[in-house]
């Protein structure tokens, strides 16, 4: 008697478990045993040097997108978001807006990261991979929203360019498991160079609010 | 007079691909149709050049036993071709392994004809002047699969393993962009600068006309180029390390994308941008 209530309140809670995967999932087969996969990795990208083997190892972040194909729960979202906002290191000038001509170049540069790449490379933004920006770039993406008059739409308000720093620093600190990069966490990109896309972003000069 | 045919084919395919987001568009499917014949035929497509050469590999006696590639199997017996490609990946209880074509050839060359694969590997790739045997043989044994349909075997416990580290591995964030599979192939509709992308995390028509149209003639590179640059191009743009070519990562992504195409017509060698 008693078990089969037990029973029964487990298949409730197990449906309920079941629920937010199984809303997203579409077929779910027996998931494979993450040691396992890290084995087949090792088999295939083992020769690399340790620095680019560092480079696939996921960071706690990363396990936890992994782990929920980015469809994360609103707690791991929290704690995601917390952990990344603690990694942003703002100007220490308090200057978020730099030089938006050089920004323009850095948001069509996709060199950088790849092993075809001399070490040496200095990486661009690539953020028109996914992101339509100045209205005369018709070679853009659409992985990301359009950034068309971002500055402009914002009215150039300070907390929305210093909002983007944030963005572009570590996109993971504005919203877990984003499919965007995180730019300065990771140090694909300079200080520097984030203010100089920030300018892009926001200079009214700039052609993104033409 | 050949080259100039083959000349007008590679336009016409740059102009289909370069309207990658075409693929939707009913207005082109005259087009398509018009380049699904040219593909398939053999004076416009230059993919076919490389049919032609893996034809003579395949029967060419090499390696220390100094026989041909006719004794190995792909999975229907030995020798025969017909069909083979279709159910690859698959698992060979000789090698104890769930193998690729790429792989399996490999293996075939080192056992079955004695032959060291050391050059082999180093040409995995072909460039200008410097053909590569295994793209040569792969599209002459993909073509022997054209009209069939994709039909993995899925029974085998270490088929169903590579299945499931494969998916695994679609959705695996990392390097120093977070980049998986998934950020570029998971949607509808995205494009990454112009080139479309499929989305081939949903089993059906995208993945189907992916997988079916593998081996095939890149008019960018002027080669015939397989699945398994495919995937190292994908890594790269992913800024992951160097796949090793014929590994098992790149055999249980393949067996993934498979299972998702199945029941996709195979003709190949395509022509793609
Ligand atoms: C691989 C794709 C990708 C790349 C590359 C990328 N982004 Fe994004 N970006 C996204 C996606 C997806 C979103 C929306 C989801 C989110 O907010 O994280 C986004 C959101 C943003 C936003 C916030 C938009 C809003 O809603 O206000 C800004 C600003 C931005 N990106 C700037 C950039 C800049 C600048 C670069 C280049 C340095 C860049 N992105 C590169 C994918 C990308
Ligand atoms: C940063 C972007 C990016 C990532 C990450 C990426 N790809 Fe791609 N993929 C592309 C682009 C671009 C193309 C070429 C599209 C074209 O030329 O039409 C492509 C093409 C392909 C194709 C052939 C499509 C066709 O229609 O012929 C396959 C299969 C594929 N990718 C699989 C993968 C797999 C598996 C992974 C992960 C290992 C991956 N990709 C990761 C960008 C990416």
């Amino acid at each position: 008697m008693t078990s089969t209530i037990k029973l029964t309140a487990l298949a409730f809670l197990a449906g309920i478990a079941a629920l937010p995967v199984a809303a997203g999932a579409q077929t779910k087969p027996k998931a494979a045993d993450p040691a396992l996969v890290d084995a087949y990795i090792k088999s295939t990208f083992g020769k690399a040097s340790p620095e680019w083997q560092q480079r696939i190892t996921p960071d706690e972040t990363l396990k936890t997108c992994n782990a929920y194909r980015n469809d994360v729960p609103p707690a791991e979202a929290e704690a995601i978001t917390k952990r990344e906002l603690a990694k942003v290191v703002y100007p220490s000038d308090g200057k978020y807006l730099g030089d938006w001509k050089s920004g323009a170049k850095i948001a069509n540069n996709g060199r950088g990261g790849q092993f075809s790449d001399p070490p040496d490379t200095v990486s661009g933004g690539n953020c028109y991979a996914c992101h339509q920006m100045e209205q005369a770039e018709v070679s853009y993406g659409t992985l990301g929203p359009s950034l068309m008059h971002y500055g402009k739409d914002r009215k150039y308000a300070p907390e929305d360019i210093k909002a983007a720093y944030t963005k572009i620093y570590d996109s993971q600190a504005v919203f877990a498991c984003s499919n965007m990069p995180r730019f300065g966490a990771n140090k694909v990109l300079s200080e520097q160079q984030i203010k100089d896309l920030v300018a892009f972003l926001f200079d009214p000069e700039s052609p993104v609010n033409k | 007079m050949r080259h100039s045919v083959i000349r007008s084919a590679v336009a016409v395919a740059i102009l289909l691909c370069a309207a990658g987001i075409v693929r939707a568009q009913d207005s082109s499917e005259k087009e398509i149709e018009r380049y699904r014949e040219m593909i398939s035929d053999p004076m416009s497509n230059p993919g076919y050049l490389a049919v032609d050469r893996g034809e003579a590999l395949w029967s060419e006696k090499r390696g220390t036993k100094n026989v041909s590639l006719e004794g190995c199997d792909l999975g229907m017996g030995p020798g025969k071709l017909e069909g083979a490609f279709a159910k690859l990946p698959r698992y060979f209880a000789d090698s104890d392994k769930v193998m690729d074509l790429e792989q399996r050839l490999l293996w075939c060359m080192q056992t079955v004809q004695g032959l060291d694969t050391k050059d082999i590997i180093a040409r995995r790739f072909s460039g200008p002047g410097k053909p590569s045997d295994l793209e040569d043989l792969v599209a002459y044994i993909a073509n022997k699969s054209n009209g069939m349909k994709i039909d993995i075997p899925l029974d085998n416990p270490k088929e169903q393993e590579m299945a499931a580290v494969g998916e695994a591995l679609f959705y695996r964030r990392g390097g120093v962009n977070d980049f998986s599979c998934s950020t570029c192939h998971a949607d509808e509709g995205k494009r990454i600068r112009l080139q479309g992308l499929p989305n081939l995390s949903k089993p059906g028509k995208q993945p189907q006309e992916t997988m079916g149209t593998w081996p095939t003639y890149r008019v960018s590179q002027g080669a015939l180029r397989t699945m398994q640059h495919r995937l190292w191009d994908c890594y790269r743009q992913q800024r992951w390390p160097v796949p090793e070519y014929g590994s098992d990562a790149l055999t249980a992504l393949t067996v993934f994308l498979q299972k998702q195409a199945a029941g996709g017509e195979i003709n190949v060698p395509s022509i793609k941008r």
